[in-house]
């Protein structure tokens, strides 16, 4: 009983507990349930049953024991689809500016003193008077105007009409607003073009120019020329073609540039990565790929840096973005690539710009979380100096902040690139289109490849780039001309073997390849034979074995844990997940969270977002597991650690389309398939997390942990996993986030959840509102579960006094 | 400064003058068309193909690679030119929706007929698993045959994605076959071809969606004989969905603009007609000869050169 009493939070848990239970048992024995859940619509359909039962009659179930239908769990019985008459929305508006209001006066009162809301009511009900007329003006005369304004003049609308709506205002900010003429010379005529077109088809241009640029310095071209002439004078002019350097010279300046920055280490790898994507035929589509990397990393990291330092500068922009950061770090790629098709095109630049909003987030993060982590001290120290503004910023902040803006540029590679296959969804060419077309072949040998190209420009770049960016500038060095040009006159020098090379190229080999200077693609050297093979070996020595585990698998578990979840009535998961939320962060929680929920409650796809949830948590589950026992096992040693590290890096950029197949092949287009995908992935995080937790242990308490004489296990299970478990925990939050990205690219097996929408988005009439509703409600599980586990985690951290 | 300004004149005008000279002789724009890329072996190498013919014709060419249904919004915006294969049954629904928005034209239909249809690799048949096929009829005492894990003992017949023809097949398999069997959609097409990898690894009989001209034609595929296709026999035309697919045609699409600035590539690229033969021949440059995209193109424009200048040259 003390021990119950010590720990009241094992008392409310208990109590929700009890509370679910009785709410999933109000509606019947769980077979029972399932027969309803089936038999339900259709019962619905013929009359048998009323979808809505009327007030006093549900009270009157509630009262003997049985949960009225409405509070059940199929949306198509419309309780949730709420038809509202607008009249009732100005009135909701005009209420809650009114609440509004008056909450705004009584927080900024009790700042100042303690009073209650009754004692604030009796000594300032006088400004009640001035809230009820601007409540009233703004609810009836206001929000009428706006609404009628942005979507005509609805007379009842539903939730359900939600992406409806958006995509009509979508297309008509797209197509309709605004129009100005433009006249067009092909045809001769003035047409009318919406302005945001045009102003979204100039970024395109640009992009679309820059990327084309680097492109053609690696590959050659006619683009950049055509964008300083026109099509008309390049026909006109045979000879203008931009050569591309020979693949020798990037490969030689890409080892000097990794010797130059670092040393031997790194020349070594810049060499036998680009060694290997030249030899290897895969030449044309990285630089494809590469190009546009090349735009979107910059981009991104500039991005990211302005606005981590606005927010930093400002509280109010660091209040808006963070909801925003958040929304946009767990909303599924798939669900903005139609908007983006819709608003830039489709093509590279299309690619790049989704990749870009991929990218972002993580950059803008860390670069906050870098400037606030700087002491004060180096602020002041900046001051004294006499730093202007923007020398405080660009000479001392940044820099001082420069270890946690590095893990942001990490990032930012590690997710553009991770993003190539999918941005080739929108247009961008490269290993991403080439590899959809290979694995659409079955050749998942030569999927490998082009993934491992991937791979290896991610690696690359990385490394390249922190080094650059660890480079000391030697203020003091006073170096003759040769010296101090070294490396450009070096560059001269290979730019020049290059070209004599491949000029000696075209003597040597006869065909119209000169191998010295272009490797084509496919012509290259291929290991996809023996990786076939391999796989072909794999498949074939593991097949029977796997049946019968699949076989288990789907049948003991997944099935009934999916009818489960798609049984659970819709006040019960409100009642588990708003009851959680309030034992974890008390009422305002359980409000963040309720809020999440009746976001998806409210449109169509419950169900659905059932399925995700099923999904997301088995993988979690079993990835967290898995995550948390190796990354604990590794972190043991440094050189392990290493190494685990780095298996994270190359998992998290390969692209997961390659290992889908063969997992497709061994396990069928099942649940199994989905879920083994999505835990090698999302392993990847709890991993990652444990690793850099348990090692940023401080080396003290280690030691007087082990002065106390405990043993090494004891020290893990009593010292280290505590001290690291709040770190450990926000790695869980990213499996949770991984977790549901894969669960959505896992549509490309064949699920039925809400990914299967998504994807299904892309060719529907209503693209746009649905990809971003759907979303919207995968980003809504996903805040749920990161709010959670945030709030829990900064609580605990508090507890043990570590930041 | 106001020199130049004048310069800048000068050249507009120049550009003018130039521009409108070439628009007497009515010649293709230098614009680059652009040809779209999705993710199969024929329609890639046709892209190639198509686009070497209009630069034969001293057009420029552009190719982008996008995505398979969300093609047809961009060919209206102007984004894509052209589309030079749009499948009946699978970008039927994308293809009229871009059309009833407005600026996407039909540049008419190759002379290939397609079939898209539920059906049984070859040695599905050769092993007499389930006597009778290809007749529907026999599937529905042979359900067990086509089970799998997650069927709970029914017969599965996996379908392509929802997005392809919605609910048809459930409509048709509650019609025709009754309650033994359940229809799984596929996530994409590369679901269907490893289902029939691991189906043979196992020796378990399955029944998915295939369509032909395809490459999967090589090693052999039997389609279900459903009853003949009429119009209006489907459950959302009004019928009863006691029906198979209609022999499906393959279309062209292009952007309204299209015509007019390039009228003698339109005019080509709206004789041209493929038939399967030849969308056949060109797939299998890539997927049996292990030859790249590019060279399938190059080496099919040289193979049969007579039959891509009959379709481009004449009449003009």
């Amino acid at each position: 009983m003390d021990y119950l009493k010590n720990n009241p939070k094992l008392v409310q848990l208990g109590v929700v507990l009890i509370g679910f239970v009785v709410l999933i048992l109000m509606t019947g024995q769980y077979s029972e349930i399932i027969d309803v859940r089936d038999g339900f619509t259709k019962a619905v359909e013929k009359g048998q049953i009323v979808p809505v039962t009327g007030f006093s009659e549900s009270v009157s179930m509630i009262l003997s024991g049985q949960l009225p239908p409405q509070f059940v769990r199929i949306p198509e019985l419309n309780f949730l689809n709420l038809v509202v008459s607008t009249s009732i929305v100005y009135i909701l508006t005009t209420l809650l500016i009114m609440a509004g209001l008056i909450f705004n006066n009584y927080y900024s009162k009790i700042q100042s003193s303690k009073i209650s809301l009754i004692d604030w009511f009796k000594r300032y009900w006088t400004k009640l008077f001035l809230y009820v007329i601007i409540s009233i003006f703004g609810g009836f005369f206001v929000a009428p105007t706006l609404f009628t304004w942005f979507f005509g003049e609805p007379g009842t609308s539903s939730f359900w009409d939600l992406p409806i709506i958006v995509t009509d205002y979508g297309n008509f900010l797209m197509y309709e607003w605004f129009p100005i003429q433009v006249y067009d010379p092909d045809i001769e005529e003035f047409e009318d073009k919406a302005l945001i077109f045009q102003i979204t088809r100039g970024i395109s241009a640009a992009l679309l120019f820059c990327i084309a640029l680097i492109r053609e310095i690696l590959l050659g071209g006619v683009k950049t020329i055509v964008a300083f002439t026109s099509w008309d004078w390049l026909s006109e002019n045979e000879w203008a073609y931009w050569p591309a350097l020979p693949w020798t010279v990037v490969c030689a300046t890409t080892t000097m540039l990794g010797y130059a920055l670092q040393g031997r280490g790194l020349a070594m790898l810049a060499c036998f990565g680009t060694l290997y994507i030249s030899i290897f035929g895969q030449w044309e589509p990285s630089m494809e790929t590469l190009s546009f990397v090349l735009i979107a990393a910059p981009v991104s990291v500039i991005l990211g840096l302005f606005f981590g330092v606005w927010s930093y500068k400002s509280k109010s922009v660091e209040v808006v973005l963070a909801p925003l950061l958040n929304i946009a770090q767990s909303l599924p790629h798939f669900s903005y690539l139609v908007p983006v098709m819709v608003f830039f095109g489709i093509g590279d630049q299309a690619g790049a710009i989704a990749t870009i909003i991929f990218a972002t987030p993580p950059m803008i993060r860390l670069t906050l979380l870098g400037l606030k982590r700087v002491s004060p001290e180096v602020l002041d120290a900046g001051m004294m100096s006499g730093c202007h503004n923007y020398q405080l910023m660009f000479k001392v902040l940044i820099p001082t902040a420069r270890r946690d803006i590095l893990i942001g540029v990490n990032q930012v590679i590690m997710q553009c690139l991770a993003m190539a296959v999918i941005a080739s969804f929108i247009g961008a060419k490269g290993l991403g289109f080439n590899l959809l077309l290979a694995l659409n072949q079955l050749r998942v040998g030569q999927a490998l490849e082009l993934g491992l190209c991937i791979v290896i420009i991610a690696v690359v770049l990385d490394k390249l780039s922190m080094a650059w960016a660890n480079k000391q500038t030697d203020y003091f060095a006073d170096l003759p001309f040769m010296l101090r040009h070294k490396w450009s006159l070096l560059f001269g020098v290979i730019l020049l073997i290059g070209i004599v090379l491949s000029y000696i190229g075209t003597f040597i080999f006869k065909g119209g390849i000169n191998y010295l200077y272009l490797i084509p693609h496919t012509k290259g050297v291929t290991l996809e034979p023996m990786l076939q093979g391999g796989i072909d070996w794999f498949l074939d020595y593991f097949f029977f074995s796997l049946q019968d585990f699949n076989k288990w698998l789907i049948v003991d578990i997944l099935l009934p844990m999916r009818e489960s979840y798609l049984s659970m009535p819709v006040s019960a998961t409100f009642f588990l997940v708003m009851g959680i939320g309030y034992i974890v962060g008390g009422i305002r929680s359980a409000l963040i969270v309720g809020l999440c929920l009746l976001f998806i409650a409210l449109l169509e796809w419950w169900d659905r977002a059932l399925i995700t949830a099923y999904m997301a948590s088995f993988g979690v589950i079993a990835s967290a597991i898995i995550g948390i026992t190796a990354g604990s096992l590794c972190a043991q040693n440094k050189l392990a650690s290493k190494v685990i590290l780095l298996l994270c890096d190359t998992f998290q950029t390969f692209p997961s389309f390659v290992y889908l197949i063969p997992v497709m092949i061994l396990f069928g287009v099942t649940d199994t398939t989905v879920l083994i995908a999505v835990i090698i992935y999302a392993t990847i995080p709890a991993t990652r997390y444990t690793v850099e937790g348990l090692n940023s242990v401080p080396e003290d308490l280690q030691d007087a942990g082990s002065m106390s004489g405990v043993s090494r296990i004891q020290r893990w299970v009593k010292i280290e996993l505590p001290l690291a478990f709040p770190h450990i925990m926000l790695g869980v939050n990213q499996t949770v986030i991984f977790a549901l990205f894969m669960v959505i690219i896992g549509a490309f097996i064949g699920t039925e959840d809400l990914g299967q929408f998504i994807i299904k988005a892309l060719s529907d009439k209503q693209g746009i509102g649905n990809g971003l509703l759907l979303g919207l409600c995968v980003a809504s599980i996903g805040l749920t579960v990161d709010h959670l586990i945030q709030t829990w985690a900064s609580r605990r951290r508090k507890l043990l006094g570590i930041n | 400064m106001k020199k130049f300004t004048s310069k800048v004149a000068a050249a507009a005008l120049v550009m003018t003058l130039a521009s409108v000279s070439g628009q007497t002789l009515a010649a293709d724009s230098t614009k680059p068309i652009v040809i779209p890329t999705h993710n199969w072996s024929s329609q890639v190498v046709m892209a190639y193909v198509i686009g070497g013919i209009f630069e034969d014709m001293g057009n420029n060419v552009e190719y982008v690679s996008a995505d398979t249904q969300g093609v047809y919004e961009s060919i209206r915006n102007g984004d894509v030119t052209i589309s030079h294969e749009v499948w009946q049954s699978t970008f039927g629904a994308s293809f009229y929706a871009a059309m009833a928005k407005g600026g996407l034209i039909d540049a008419g239909t190759h002379a290939a007929l397609t079939l898209e249809e539920v059906g049984v690799p070859q040695w599905v048949v050769d092993n007499n698993m389930c006597p009778g096929l290809p007749d529907y009829k026999a599937l529905i005492d042979c359900y067990e045959v086509f089970a799998t894990v997650d069927s709970g003992g029914k017969g599965r017949i996996l379908e392509g994605p929802q997005s392809w023809h919605g609910t048809e097949y459930p409509d048709r398999v509650e019609a025709l076959l009754g309650d033994n069997w359940v229809v799984k959609f596929a996530g994409s097409a590369d679901a269907l071809w490893a289902d029939h990898v691991a189906a043979e690894k196992e020796g378990r009989a399955t029944l998915t969606f295939n369509w032909t001209p395809n490459f999967t034609d090589g090693a052999g595929f039997v389609f279900i004989e459903w009853p003949e296709y009429y119009l209006g026999c489907r459950k959302q035309d009004g019928g009863d969905s006691k029906c198979g697919s209609p022999k499906g045609w393959l279309k062209k699409a292009a952007n309204y603009k299209f015509p007019k600035t390039h009228p003698a590539a339109y005019m080509a690229f709206s004789r041209m007609s493929f038939d399967a033969g030849q969308i056949g021949s060109m797939a299998a440059l890539v997927d049996l000869e292990g030859m790249s995209h590019k060279d399938a193109a190059t080496k099919w424009l040289a193979d049969n050169e007579d039959t891509w200048r009959a379709m481009t040259g004449v009449g003009m």
